[in-house]
């Protein structure tokens, strides 16, 4: 199976084509960066996305605090995180890498919030 | 009147930057007049990660990047303004400002680094025809209302317009519980960066049609669909092509443009490509002592080179206030056969920099191509490109013996050769 894909590790976009017949040998051409393998064999294996997204906060300058997931989750599990999100409502001061939910939707990932927000 | 040595305009990744990069080199005499109620501009609605992998080696989301020099900028105690709207700039450097603590102020600078951003483009711009129903946003509004402010603009969406914006506005919108309908795109070929479009449209299956545009938007009190029809190779929308799609919400994803009043106030001179200043290799635009950097210079799609741009301007702002503007010859940049601009426009023949970066775009979608840099028809470098899109800056790096070699022309012309289009 040879199929063609978007490296989307960074903004360069590299073009990679994936040979993978052998789902323990997968071959990658056209990356320009280590990270292209990695991408292309998760992507053929477990696709997994970084999440980010907003909750809400009370008392703050501003309403809403950014977060991100520290790393990828499983592209499946997306939109159990972003359902998680909804529940949360975080109280002023909000600083960068606050926990604001440990292991969301079971996938052993923290969200972490990536806003400095001061107390209004 | 007050005085200062170096005012800076607008608090953004451009602002910042230029205002570290300039205190490093010793100015500490510096003012930030930034209009919104905190440092960061745009980057602070832009949420999503994928920001800062050139800068700082790793992917961080928009307002962690803009923290980090917001926290290099408080760590130097360089001074700044919020809510303050600079109002005027003249050719002689006094800027004006407003805001509701000092009142009208005047400032008289001996530099000024013009940082103050893009805009985007308006319904207006581009002219749809149909009703003047509630839920036609820009998708940088929406952008501010669904990650700032928390309202979601609509449920069901139509995206006018493939730049990153609409296609991360696209996830944006769905991750939020909306149903994005379809993202239609003008051209053949999107604006958008690749890796947004697999992860922002091909992710939610989200239809992105090429050629297509937005004919007409109906609903009198809030917009209830939108018309779109297919556009021949002219661009023209083909009537019997026309189709209807249900929708309370119409999003713009069509063009950001430096924002330049200021700039005209001032005298400095535009180019009709960018919209920007034209400037030098120093960021100077035509204007003595008035700099330009970032996305009011031309609009770029990585905000690492936007940082990377300011901290140069910034350096060359200080060496202006210190040592005065230099004197010499220029050398215009041409650009040909297939690449629209590059930015500097113009090249010092008296400057000495150990290697020069020229960032430019292409007019259209090219394949195996190789982008050269010749002086008088000589030579001087050249990057092969297996495709070139007008989505993506490319960014070229000279050392100081091509430079040499370009500062002696009379004439430097970039272009694209080869490959097929």
């Amino acid at each position: 199976m040879i199929k063609e894909m978007i490296c989307i590790s960074c903004p360069m976009g590299c073009h990679l084509t994936v040979d993978a017949t052998d789902i323990n040998d997968i071959k990658v051409t056209g990356n320009t960066c280590p990270r292209g393998p990695i991408y292309a064999r998760n992507e053929i294996i477990a696709p997994k996305r970084m999440v980010t997204g907003s909750v809400r906060v009370t008392g703050g300058k501003i309403p809403m605090a950014s977060v991100k997931t520290r790393e990828a989750i499983p592209k499946q599990l997306i939109f159990d995180c972003l359902e998680q999100l909804k529940t949360v409502t975080l109280k002023a001061p909000v600083h960068i890498g606050d926990v604001v939910i440990v292991d969301v939707a079971g996938c052993g990932v923290d969200v972490i919030a990536t806003k400095e927000i001061a107390e209004a | 009147m007050i005085a200062k040595n170096l005012v800076i305009v607008g608090g953004g990744p451009a602002g910042l930057a230029a205002a570290k990069s300039a205190y490093d080199c010793g100015e500490r005499d510096i003012l930030i007049l930034e209009r919104e109620s905190e440092l960061g501009g745009i980057l602070n609605q832009c949420i999503h990660n994928g920001f800062g992998l050139h800068t700082f080696k790793e992917e961080l989301t928009g307002p962690e990047y803009a923290a980090r020099y917001i926290d290099e900028v408080k760590k130097r105690n360089i001074e700044y303004k919020l809510s303050s709207t600079v109002i005027d700039i003249s050719s002689d450097k006094v800027v004006t400002y407003v805001n509701s603590t000092d009142g009208l102020v005047q400032v008289k600078a001996k530099a000024v680094v013009l940082a103050c951003g893009c805009r985007e483009r308006p319904r207006g711009a581009i002219n749809i025809a149909g009703m003047r129903g509630a839920g036609v946003f820009s998708a940088g509004t929406a952008q501010k209302l669904v990650n700032i402010e928390g309202y979601l603009p609509g449920k069901e969406v139509v995206i006018l317009g493939s730049g990153d914006i609409g296609l991360i506005m696209a996830r944006r919108m769905t991750f939020e519980g909306a149903k994005v309908k379809a993202v239609v795109e003008l051209m053949p070929y999107s604006s958008g960066l690749n890796r947004n479009i697999v992860q922002c449209l091909n992710d939610f299956d989200i239809p992105l049609m090429f050629s297509h545009t937005v004919i007409d938007i109906k609903g009198k009190d809030r917009v209830e669909g939108v018309v779109i029809a297919e556009v021949d190779d002219k661009l023209r929308p083909m009537p019997e092509t026309a189709q209807f799609i249900k929708c309370d919400t119409l999003l713009l994803s069509v063009g950001l443009l430096p924002e330049n009043e200021l700039a005209k106030n001032a005298s400095v001179a535009l180019s009709p490509v960018t919209g920007g200043a034209e400037v030098d290799d120093t960021m100077m635009t035509n204007v003595e002592g008035i700099f330009q950097c970032g996305n009011v210079l031309h609009v770029h799609d990585l905000v690492d080179f936007v940082s990377q741009e300011s901290e140069n301007a910034g350096a060359c702002a200080v060496k202006y206030i210190n040592e005065g503007a230099e004197k010499c010859e220029q050398v215009t940049i041409k650009c040909t056969k297939g690449v629209r601009y590059c930015v500097p426009h113009k090249l010092n023949c008296d400057d000495n920099f150990q290697s020069l970066n020229f960032k430019m775009r292409v007019g259209n979608v090219y394949k195996k191509v190789e982008l050269t840099v010749t002086a008088d028809g000589v030579k001087v470098y050249g990057k092969k490109r297996p495709v070139v899109t007008p989505g993506e800056m490319e960014n070229i790096t000279l050392n100081s013996q091509q430079i040499e070699q370009l500062k002696k022309a009379k004439e430097i012309v970039i272009s694209l050769e080869g490959g097929q289009q």
